[in-house]
């Protein structure tokens, strides 16, 4: 029989070899990739909403303090959404015609809520605790970035348990003064270590890594 | 999703109905307008309201992970569908979404009530808690109270009102209703007739008595199949009056049970049960009380006992005739019989040494003769007024219900009936058999049935209307002592309903008031204090009205009552009627979570049936689950058989409330139904029962195939006697090997440490626990074939065993939960750290890291882990979902699942005493169960605060741990159980 | 004046020390020996028993399919598992298969490195069998997950969850183990077959098979480096394998010795579930040689005394387990423990009693036949000896989860376990995989070492055999 295979093949041989070990590698690479990025953790992705309203004009802009809207802050779980009437507290007489917040003065009328998309939005085995968080000096900013340098409000964190941990496993590093927890801005001072330390011990703070501190 | 949720759940004429509205505003007495209310049934009905209604995407999201199996690696990528948030318009004061609100009400059960408060998540009713201030309840629940509220979700209840079967509207009914009445006003309307169940709320009374007067010649009748008709018949033997009677167990201390299960069923169990327990396990344990139960088939308050006594149901009635001649009442002769001389004796003597602290309890459904019997003794004991009470009846008119039932029947089948008005009830299935309710109902010219589910009266009836279920409308209630209770909605109609109030009203003065406006009226009326609007938000507020309880009387006996007593004669088997310990008598046949709890004995679930002696079974050459055909007097039930030990000789016990052909997916079927033997003459039991063996067997679902202890000391037990000798018997039996036997270091827990302790001498298995348990976590429901297959899901389980003699064995009871191990076997055998230590001593486990495995449960020595071995979880019934409780994970197929002492309430607690800066008192946080306990045998705290009740419990001598020999170091200890038996009594001591 | 291989032919047989059995009967050179195996695989006729099996293997894999993807639908509760038995024939086939493994990689590595030439010539099978079987091991703990699309959460790797497996639980050990065997057995395997596979490419017909052999033998020229690094490689992975033999199945022993349950908490099972995997291994072993033997007239390569020598491994293995059958009881009587009493009691009368008297039969009596030489070399009779102790072993493993689990330490959760028609689908059809595997690799690779037992010829010894 002719010769089948030319000198070439060897080295073929040898390189497909690596190009297996390669390949495994490689998807394994990706797959970490995926999980990680913004495509599955959503991070730093504006959501479109039924009224574009911007926490950069209030909160930058007007300076409205967070829990003039988000009321339930500090005593709930649930940092809750204002209400259609909280809106028009103000949009009653400022703005009252402007065809962009007709949607909120047709919830007003007719009733409806407003249907905004939830934007931080935890899968649903995490049971996460607004009003412990805020008590205990860690500020909005810290989870949810300069609200108040966003037109549309996106995920500032991943969000991922890992995320969760690093505060949780050394909260000393996140703690700030319980005044400044609304605070956008906040620059922690350059020891805060020793700070963070001080503050942990001060506010009673715990690192609670149970399980069934998240998930129950 | 959102908009098929709303047809679903409230439907448009509910939205529009000005009256519905009217009467939810004032209920939740926060809202005062009507965007709110607008904006309520919006933010309330869509699952997506908030993320704590949000159990659509949870089901999408696991849902999704389960399908995708497909692309296995992958789920870690499946990203959750985006959510919906849909804010208040307008935020209704003290609201706060995540903060769920508590409101006071009371669930009636045949017309007596038990004072609840009920858990609302954002307008979603979601679990039932005692009411402490109220008497029947004081901060327990029973088994019925925890499961209604299941009974408002129940997605079979009756939705519209229709006519022949075709929808109407609420006016369409009210010109129909006027049509038919009218030409009746001419003869006074004698051929109007209204049949309810039995009546105690005023209210309701005062419409009738109103509808009546407006219509005098118009009769009203009242039939409960389960009702108390011998009470009432002794009461007239003995004292030529009906009353109500009531026991105070905390003052008693020798009880004699006369084939009465009071710790577990009946009005005012509860409450029983608590004061009973108290007397039992109070303090030092010194002065136990002691129970003497003479009965006719195994209950819980028998294997309660301290001494028990099987007797066929007739034999009773002359062992308490014997009782009490030798109790010396007056002007009564023994029966003759000599049976059981060294009982009589014994029981008498005991009862003579504690005149005025004893008391002899009839069972509501054992004879006329025995209740006047008890009464007689209970007289001559000088009871009255210290240990037994006697009222007023409950009823607002008390009636001989059978015969006036009987009376209607004949009018029907005389064609005397024109108009047929059935508020309640459900005669055409629990009616006695003999009077062949459905065909006379047909003789009827116009049928009217308003009725919580469209049940077997219901599809006989021309005119169907809903009833709104007690936590959607108001209503008022009595306590078993008379206390009265104003029951305020909690949630809108889910369906186009109303109450017996409203109609009636619509009768009266059309086009009808809102059943809140009847009963405030009716209140304003009658109470008529100078400031009643606070007099009305105080007694809404606190779910009852303040010492409204009916006074005491002092009914003397007849001097000629014995002479009206007769001797049943008997023979063959004896066939013994008793209504269900869960379904009662049918009323929650569609109820699942009560359809699959192990019953109080026998552990059997999804069916009734019919129980025999070992000996008596054997005779009849018949065993476990064979199928036979039950004929009484020509009227014949197939049936399966069940052996039950404790059960008398030939006699056969049968539970009411099963075999339903129209209660809804859940009760349809289950079980074979007993009224169809039951007849008028003989309601709780007569003989000449035959039974035929058929060649066919029908399998029976039980938790508990197993009820020997097969020697092991799982339940420590002792007489109160030896305690006094020995107080350390338990640390005698028990092997507690030492800390360090262990190849990890130890943990020492500073902080919380949380504990539970069961005393097992309070227990009397009357499993509101383990519903409790069931509402409060979401726990699925798996149906019989599953049951059958050993896949239960309750977290929560009561160990039932018996020992001795299986003709008259002594029961043992054990409720066991997770143990919470120190040194948890499931933890170091879970591949994912699915299940792991928390800082306070919690065996965590984390749902949605369990990949199921199911080691953990083949290492738990007790078997208290559950698996969702199929999809058990209901994703597909919108109703049951909105009562689901937010705060816990809703479990999907392949995951492992079990007890965590309700931790959601811990890290509640904890979150909240942390914010406020301090540490969480003992009894902040209570375990479902612990809360529903009628005789607080379980008690849960931090076992690091001494001054905690828990530890000090567990610092007792009685304190052990099951299978402690294995060095598990369970968190949940228990309290050896202590029996006091009457040492002249040898038997079954 | 005769050619050298004239005089091979005239070369008088020598047999080998210590046996009367040769261990290749007949006139072998080594021409004959490679067309003999090569053969099968290049120009023969495919046998009809052949097709027959593979249909009947091919069938009951569709239904293991099938079964599968119903499984996967349903959820594992389409097996007969419950509580307290959460456990039931998905793991029992796991150690089965697992076991079943042993023999060959103990064939192969083993006795290599001891020199025990007469293992040539079933060594290759025996491999591909423990391949085979360690993938139908791998399959069940997964399918028997209560979500398997998660199973590599058991593995450790970097994640967002900054959570890793528990290393303290037996289940991850096994995940280490298995592959780890999986990989040193298909390396094993597929190196000593690189020669063979060169020979089959030389005698290749077709461009397609010469192709496919081509690349499969890496370009074997059979030059003395390549014999020289061959030789070594082979040693090393024998060396590797070999600790595997033990190890593994130790730590599969582990998934009940960890436990607290009586019947599974006990230091002998490490040994014991040793000794049953080679038992079982080599029952597997002869039945699938005896009927290859016969269907490719291997008679005289797969001699009776590779049936003897199995068999009396088979002997000694079998009454290691009579020991520790016996010892068992022993131990719980002596712990005086009442729940381990419970146990032993419960196998001996309790309602799967059944179980334990025929897995005492199956392993214990039954083997005892095996002491007449006529039942050790005699084919048909093997064969169903094998047979009954391959099931003997399932049912073993069997009435060790069952017994234990359905009775523990609380009577009120005892139960009776009752097996759901999806557990035998899937036993049956894992069989069924196997089958179509093997029956694959016997028609498209040399089942037997061809150099391996050209190494077994008189004169492959120094001297050529030839006597002057």
């Amino acid at each position: 029989m002719p010769q089948f295979f030319s000198r070439t093949a060897n080295s073929l041989a040898r390189l497909s070899l690596l190009a297996v070990v390669l390949g495994i590698a490689l998807i394994a690479w990706l797959g970490a990739m995926i999980v990680r990025s913004p495509y599955e953790t959503l991070q730093d992705v504006p959501r479109r909403q039924p009224v574009p309203f911007s926490h950069e004009h209030h909160v930058g802009g007007l300076g409205i303090d967070c829990r003039y809207c988000h009321t339930t802050v500090e005593e709930s779980s649930f940092a809750n959404i204002p209400a259609t009437k909280v809106c028009m507290n103000c949009h009653s007489q400022m703005w009252a015609v402007a065809p962009i917040l007709e949607p909120v003065r047709e919830s007003y009328r007719s009733g409806k809520s407003i249907e905004w998309t939830r934007v931080h939005d935890l899968p649903q085995f995490v049971y996460f605790n607004h009003s412990i968080h805020v008590n205990k000096g860690i500020g909005c900013e810290t989870c949810h970035g300069r609200v108040d340098r966003m037109p549309l409000i996106w995920q500032a964190q991943d969000l991922t348990m890992s995320w969760c941990l690093n505060c949780h496993r050394d909260p000393g590093m996140f703690v700030r003064p319980k005044e400044k927890v609304f605070e956008m801005g906040y620059t922690p001072p350059a020891n805060q270590r020793e700070f963070g330390r001080k503050l942990v011990k001060e506010y009673h703070i715990q690192s609670l890594t149970s399980c069934s501190t998240c998930h129950r | 999703m959102k908009t098929e949720q709303t047809r679903d759940l409230v439907p448009l004429e509910a939205l529009t109905d000005a009256a519905a509205r009217k009467r939810y505003w004032r209920s939740l007495e926060e809202l005062s307008d009507s965007p709110e209310f607008q904006e309520l049934l919006h933010t309330e009905f869509p699952p997506n309201a908030t993320e704590f209604l949000d159990e659509v995407s949870r089901r999408r999201f696991i849902q999704l992970a389960a399908a995708s199996f497909g692309l296995a690696g992958l789920t870690a990528c499946t990203r959750q569908p985006p959510e919906k948030i849909l804010p208040y318009v307008n935020p209704p004061e003290n609201a706060i979404p995540g903060h769920p609100l508590y409101f006071a009400t009371a669930v009636p059960v045949a017309g007596v009530a038990e004072g609840v408060l009920v858990e609302t998540h954002l307008g979603r009713p979601t679990k039932v808690e005692g009411n402490g201030e109220h008497p029947a309840s004081l901060g327990a629940t029973s088994v019925h109270s925890q499961a209604s509220v299941l009974d408002l979700y129940d997605p079979d209840r009756a939705k519209e009102i229709s006519h022949l079967g075709v929808w109407q509207s609420w006016e369409d009914f009210q010109l129909a209703l006027m049509q038919s009445l009218t030409p009746l006003r001419s003869g006074k309307g004698e051929r109007f007739r209204i049949l309810t169940d039995t009546v105690t709320s005023p209210s309701l009374g005062a419409q009738i008595q109103a509808v009546l007067a407006m219509f005098p010649g118009a009769k009203w009748y009242q039939y409960d199949p389960a009702g108390r008709h011998s009470a009432r018949a002794g009461a007239l033997t003995a004292f030529g009056r009906d009353v109500n009677t009531y026991y105070r167990f905390d003052k008693a201390d020798v009880v004699l049970a006369l084939d009465s299960d009071f710790l577990a069923c009946g009005p005012g169990s509860t409450r029983f049960a608590h004061d009973f327990a108290n007397r039992r396990a109070g303090g030092d344990r010194s002065n136990m009380n002691r129970l003497y139960s003479i009965e006719s088939s195994m209950t819980s308050t028998g294997g309660k006992a301290d001494h028990r006594l099987p007797l066929r149901y007739a034999e009773i009635e002359l062992f308490a005739r014997d009782l009490a001649a030798s109790l010396g009442v007056a002007g009564l002769t023994t029966s003759g019989s000599q049976n059981h001389p060294e009982w009589i004796s014994a029981v008498s003597r005991d009862l003579m040494a504690h005149r005025g602290a004893c008391v002899v309890v009839p069972g509501l459904h054992q004879s006329p003769a025995v209740h006047a019997l008890a009464h007689a003794m209970n007289s001559a004991l000088g009871n009255d007024g210290k240990t037994v009470i006697y009222t007023d009846p409950l009823e607002v008119q008390s009636t001989d219900q059978i015969a006036s039932l009987r009376e209607l029947v004949n009018d029907m089948d005389a064609g005397r009936v024109d108009v047929l008005l059935t508020l309640g009830g459900n005669p055409v299935y629990n009616a006695p058999q003999d009077f062949d309710f459905r065909a006379r109902l047909h003789k009827v010219k116009t049928t009217i049935r308003v009725g919580l589910h469209s049940d077997e009266t219901s599809v006989e009836c021309q005119w169907q209307v809903p009833e709104t279920h007690f936590m959607e409308d108001w209503g008022d209630t009595r306590a078993f002592d008379g206390t009265l209770t104003i029951q305020q909605p909690l949630i809108l109609p889910l369906y186009d309903s109303t109450s017996s109030l409203r109609l009636l009203d619509s009768i009266l003065n059309p086009p009808g008031r809102s059943s809140y406006e009847i009963v405030q009226n009716y209140w304003q009326k009658t109470n008529g204090a100078n400031n009643f609007e606070q007099w009305w938000r105080k007694s809404v507020h606190d779910g009852l009205i303040a010492d409204s309880a009916l006074p005491p009387l002092t009914p003397q006996l007849k001097t000629d009552w014995a002479q009206s007593l007769s001797s049943p004669g008997q023979q063959g088997i004896e066939l013994a009627f008793r209504p269900d310990p869960y379904l009662y008598d049918g009323r929650y046949a569609n109820n699942t979570w009560l359809q699959e709890l192990p019953q109080p004995m026998t552990k059997l679930t999804w069916d009734n049936a019919v129980h025999l002696s070992p000996a008596t079974a054997k005779q009849l050459n018949v065993g476990n689950q064979d199928r036979v055909e039950l004929n009484y007097r020509g009227n014949k039930v197939e049936a399966s058989i069940w052996i039950s030990p404790g059960q008398p000789e030939n006699s056969a016990t049968i539970h009411l409330g099963w075999g339903r052909w129209h209660s809804g997916r859940a009760g349809n079927g289950a079980g074979f139904n007993a009224y169809a033997l039951r007849p008028s003459d003989a309601l709780w039991g007569g003989s000449g029962l035959q039974i035929r063996r058929l060649d066919k067997d029908y399998p029976l679902a039980t938790t508990q195939l197993h009820q020997s202890m097969e020697g092991r000391d799982l339940i420590l037990s002792a007489t109160a006697a030896e305690y006094k000798n020995n107080p350390d018997f338990v640390s005698h039996e028990t092997k507690q090997p030492p800390k360090e036997l262990t190849l990890y270091p130890q943990w020492n827990y500073t902080g919380y440490a949380w504990g539970m302790s069961i005393d097992l001498t309070r227990c009397v298995n009357c499993s509101a626990c383990v519903v409790a348990c069931q509402a409060e976590n979401n726990i699925p429901v798996v149906g019989k074939e599953q049951v059958l297959a050993r896949r239960a899901m309750h977290w929560l389980r009561i160990d039932t065993y018996y020992e001795g003699d299986p003709a008259n064995p002594r029961a043992f009871y054990q409720p066991v939960p997770c143990m919470q191990c120190e040194n948890a076997p499931c933890e170091l055998v879970c591949p994912v750290q699915a299940t792991n230590h928390s800082s306070d001593g919690l065996n965590d486990m984390v749902y949605n890291r369990c990949v199921g495995t199911r080691y953990c449960s083949n290492n738990c020595p007790y078997k208290v882990r559950r698996f969702n071995f199929l999809l058990f979880q209901d994703w597909v019934t919108e109703q049951t979902k909105l009562q689901r409780n937010p705060d816990v994970t809703v479990r999907s197929r392949g995951v492992m699942e079990k007890c965590t002492y309700c931790v959601q309430r811990i890290r509640e607690a904890d979150i909240q005493s942390r914010v406020e800066d301090r540490f969480i008192r003992d009894g902040e946080v209570q375990t479902a169960c612990q809360q529903a306990c009628p005789t607080r045998a379980i008690v849960f705290g931090d076992i690091n605060n001494h001054d905690n009740e828990v530890a000090k419990l567990k610092s007792l001598n009685l304190n052990y741990a099951l299978l402690a020999e294995l060095n598990t170091r369970p968190r949940t200890t228990y309290l050896a159980e202590l029996r006091n038996p009457n040492p002249e009594l040898k038997s079954n001591a | 004046m005769t050619t050298v291989a004239e005089k091979q032919l005239q070369t008088p047989r020598r047999p080998e020390p210590g046996t009367s059995l040769p261990v290749i009967a007949g006139a072998e050179s080594f021409g004959t020996l490679t067309e003999q195996i090569t053969s099968v695989v290049l120009t023969r006729p495919t046998p009809p028993f052949w097709y027959y099996t593979f249909a009947v293997g091919m069938a009951a894999l569709i239904m293991f399919v099938v079964s599968v993807i119903y499984l996967l639908y349903r959820g594992v509760g389409v097996f007969g598992i419950e509580i307290p038995v959460a456990w039931s024939f998905a793991i029992t086939n796991f150690v089965w298969w697992i076991g079943i493994g042993h023999a060959g990689t103990l064939i192969s590595a083993i006795l290599l490195l001891l020199n025990q030439g007469w293992r040539n010539s079933i060594n290759r099978f025996a491999e591909a069998m423990t391949i085979f079987a360690v993938m139908c091991a791998g399959l069940f703990p997964l399918l028997h997950l209560g979500r398997p699309w998660l199973f590599y959460w058991l593995l450790p790797y970097p994640n967002t969850m900054h959570v890793q497996p528990q290393f303290r639980s037996p289940l991850v050990w096994d995940v280490f183990a298995v592959s780890t065997y999986a990989t040193v057995s298909l390396l094993f395997w597929y190196l000593g077959m690189v020669p063979d596979l060169a020979s089959l490419r030389d005698r290749a017909k077709n461009r397609f098979a010469y192709g496919f052999y081509g690349v499969l033998c890496l370009g074997w020229r059979g030059a003395s480096r390549h014999w020289r690094y061959h030789e070594t490689a082979s040693l090393l992975l024998a060396g590797l394998a070999t600790p595997l033999v033990l190890s593994v199945h130790t730590v599969v022993s582990f998934d009940f010795t960890i436990a607290i349950l009586p019947g599974w908490h006990s230091t002998i099972f490490p040994p014991y579930f040793v000794a049953g995997a080679i038992y079982s291994g080599f029952a597997m072993v002869l039945i699938l040689a005896i009927p290859l033997r016969k269907v490719y007239h291997l008679e005289n390569l797969v001699t009776e005394r590779h049936l003897n020598n199995c068999a009396k491994v088979m002997l000694a293995t079998g009454l290691i387990l009579a020991y520790t059958y016996a010892i068992e009881p022993f131990t719980s009587w002596y712990s005086g423990d009442t729940f381990e009493m419970a146990v032993v009691h419960n196998r001996a009368v309790g309602p799967h009693s059944w179980t334990f008297w025929v897995t005492l039969s199956c392993n214990v009596f039954i083997p005892q036949l095996l002491w007449f030489r006529k039942w050790r070399t005699d084919p048909k009779r093997l064969f169903l000896v094998s047979f009954v102790i391959l099931y003997g072993m399932w049912l073993e493993r069997y009435m060790i989860i069952i017994t234990s689990l359905h009775r523990d330490f609380l009577p009120s959760s005892w139960s009776n376990f009752i097996a759901s028609p999806w557990d035998v689908s899937v036993l049956v059809g894992s069989i069924g995989l196997f089958v179509v595997c093997f029956l694959l690799f016997v028609r498209f690779l040399p089942m037997i070492s061809i150099f391996e037992m050209r190494e077994l010829l008189p004169f492959s010894r120094p001297g050529g055999g030839v006597e002057k």
